[in-house]
């Protein structure tokens, strides 16, 4: 049962991220992107990870993605769907993405791990995934917890002067 | 989440599923109802607010007249314009109710009734709700008309805004109750001495009501929609059934964001335990009676403060949002999180 | 229980197509959106492995990936508009010349 929704959530993730980058139209694009996040949520929840599933609806799908929504209908980019979709070299890219897509498939199959730290999906479920992580994020993490807020800070600030009008 | 599914029994598998459906069609056939009469009512209490009637005709005192609207809307001719981006249009609407439906699958109705009791439900709420502002905002674009397009950008930057001032004022719910189960919040509030959180987390309860108004496009904060200036905004290409599917998904989203404010600040199904101490025999009272009589003094509420006020203005609007409401949210956490290190 | 493997493969997939399409897309926009779905891959990955390993750290490194994830997305946009304001266009290969 659990390999019927892998199979149906990776089919669905695969073929919305080459929508993605193969529809001509931005506004779709990031629709099928959209759709593309929310299969993506259910691989965590097959994971065990419902918050991380949360969070990547609310920051992906609930913020980043209205972001993109915003700057494409701010723009109007209307006009470029007949225009030429793909750069000169595009067959080269492809060449080093189907190398490199080979590369992983066949060094990939069959990974197992061997290495068992202490967080067993039993201790996961009984303290519930949220509880576990926040008690991580907040003792051995805190350090790199408050530098991502600093990052989040500077980008807020860096947004706002690259977008705003020059004041004179 | 998907433990019934690996459970050994096929029996059991089909009779949770039944289960399930059953309940999901109570729970939607429920709140279709009062939609319906939610504007009823709210067309009956702004009639009596501005000394007027309200609805007389249908019925003895325009009691029909939500059966009469719905027939009305589901025999308007559908009209899409010409330009439009005709997929975005059409999945549009439904993106809006469905983000604003599936959220009553984690509100505790009373004790034990909840479509999915999910530890995070609190976060699935908050995740569906900025959901919905993509039914707005590709509403307002699809449309290809300088009115619906403003309205639709209105939105996106309200709804975004306002999201981060109510899922802040949340955090201090979420502090004081350890958990972001519903349910567990529920009886975290019970055993609380007060039953609600909302006399220790005033000032959360006070950024979440507005934040909710703001969050369902509600006047005096409905600048995407606004008739006078706007026409009405993002939907306004939009008629018949499409209409009224963002019209139902509004009024959802009223219920849900109402039931909220009653699962996180007012105790749920559950009253105070200093008054069924005085009035001992108000145990008896089902749970569902006081969650809809909570519900019914929110939704009021709402219509209380659309007949009242004014629309604000945009710079205004975000204003208060930014610079009032989020700071207002961030002081509670503080405080919130002071006192339970102080009282542990 | 489904092999760890598999979730690899699904991760490593959507990293390649993120990459073709920061490669081989013209359109800036699709660039910023190939870069979420390469991210994305690596998430997938990251999860499964963590899961697998019995370890939180590879969970923790999501949670702070989708943080710098919103703030790539806000700078990189911004820097979209301001491009914007100088020339017309969301093509990346007509912007050649380092003057403004």
């Amino acid at each position: 049962m659990l390999e019927f929704f892998f199979g149906y959530l990776s089919l669905v993730i695969i073929i919305f991220s080459l929508l993605v980058v193969l529809s001509k139209n931005a506004i779709h694009s990031v629709l099928y992107m959209l759709v593309m996040f929310f299969h993506v949520a259910g691989i965590y929840l097959l994971l065990q990870a419902e918050f991380l599933a949360a969070v990547q609806i609310i920051v992906y799908a609930g913020a980043i993605l209205v972001l993109f929504l915003f700057a494409i209908m701010l723009l109007n980019l209307r006009e470029e769907l007949s225009a030429e979709q793909l750069t000169d070299g595009w067959p080269a890219s492809l060449a080093v993405v189907a190398g490199l897509l080979l590369t992983l498939m066949l060094s990939l199959g069959g990974f197992t791990t061997t290495f068992n730290g202490s967080w067993s999906p039993e201790k996961i479920k009984e303290i519930t995934f949220t509880k576990a992580l926040g008690q991580a994020l907040y003792t051995g993490y805190i350090l790199p917890f408050e530098v991502a807020s600093i990052i989040l800070l500077v980008a807020i600030v860096g947004a706002i002067v690259l977008a705003k009008r020059r004041l004179n | 989440m998907f433990e019934f599914l690996i459970r050994p029994g096929s029996f059991d598998l089909f009779l949770n599923i039944g289960i399930i459906i059953l309940k999901i069609a109570v729970v939607i056939g429920v709140v279709m109802l009062h939609v319906a009469y939610a504007t009823y009512f709210e067309r009956k209490v702004i009639g009596h607010i501005q000394v007027r009637m309200g609805p007389m005709e249908v019925g003895p005192h325009g009691i029909l007249q939500p059966i009469a609207d719905m027939l009305k809307l589901f025999f308007k001719e559908d009209i899409i314009p010409e330009k439009a981006d005709k997929p975005v249009f059409y999945f549009a609407p439904i993106i809006s109710l469905m983000a604003a439906l599936s959220s009553l699958a984690v509100i505790p109705f009373f004790d034990g009734f909840v479509i999915a009791d999910i530890n995070i439900g609190l976060l699935f709420i908050l995740a569906l709700s900025s959901l919905g502002s993509y039914g707005l905002i590709l509403s307002g674009w699809s449309s290809d008309s300088k009115y619906s397009f403003l309205g639709g950008l209105r939105s996106s930057a309200q709804v975004i805004s306002y999201e981060i001032a109510m899922g802040m004022s949340l955090v201090g719910v979420m502090i004081m109750a350890g958990s972001l189960n519903l349910t567990e919040i529920v009886k975290a509030q019970a055993a609380y001495p007060t039953g609600m959180y909302a006399i220790p987390q005033f000032l959360g309860f006070f950024v979440f009501i507005i934040a909710a108004i703001a969050e369902t496009n509600r006047s005096p904060f409905d600048l995407p929609e606004c008739e006078s200036e706007l026409v009405a905004g993002y939907f306004v290409e939009y008629s018949g059934m499409r209409f009224a599917l963002f019209y139902a998904a509004e009024y959802i989203g009223m219920i849900i964001m109402g039931s909220l404010a009653v699962t996180c600040f007012l105790g749920g199904w559950t009253i105070p335990a200093f008054i069924t101490a005085v009035l001992p025999f108000l145990k008896y009272v089902p749970g569902i009676v006081w969650f809809a009589l909570k519900l019914y003094v929110i939704i009021f509420f709402y219509y209380w403060i659309r007949a009242t006020l004014p629309r604000y203005r945009y710079d205004q609007l975000m204003a208060i949002g930014w610079k009032v409401l989020i700071p207002l949210s961030l002081l509670n956490i503080v405080i919130t999180g002071i006192i339970k290190i102080m009282v542990d | 229980m489904i092999p760890l493997h598999w979730y690899l493969w699904l991760g490593s997939i959507v990293f390649c197509i993120g990459i073709f399409g920061f490669l081989a897309k013209r359109n800036i926009i699709i660039m910023f959106l190939s870069i979420e779905l390469m991210l994305n891959g690596v998430n997938i990955s990251l999860v499964a492995l963590s899961h697998y390993m019995q370890d939180l750290r590879g969970e923790i490194l999501v949670f702070f990936i989708i943080a710098v994830a919103a703030a790539e997305a806000a700078i990189g946009l911004a820097i979209v508009v301001s491009l914007f304001r100088n020339r017309t266009s969301p093509h990346v290969d007509e912007i050649r010349e380092l003057k403004g």
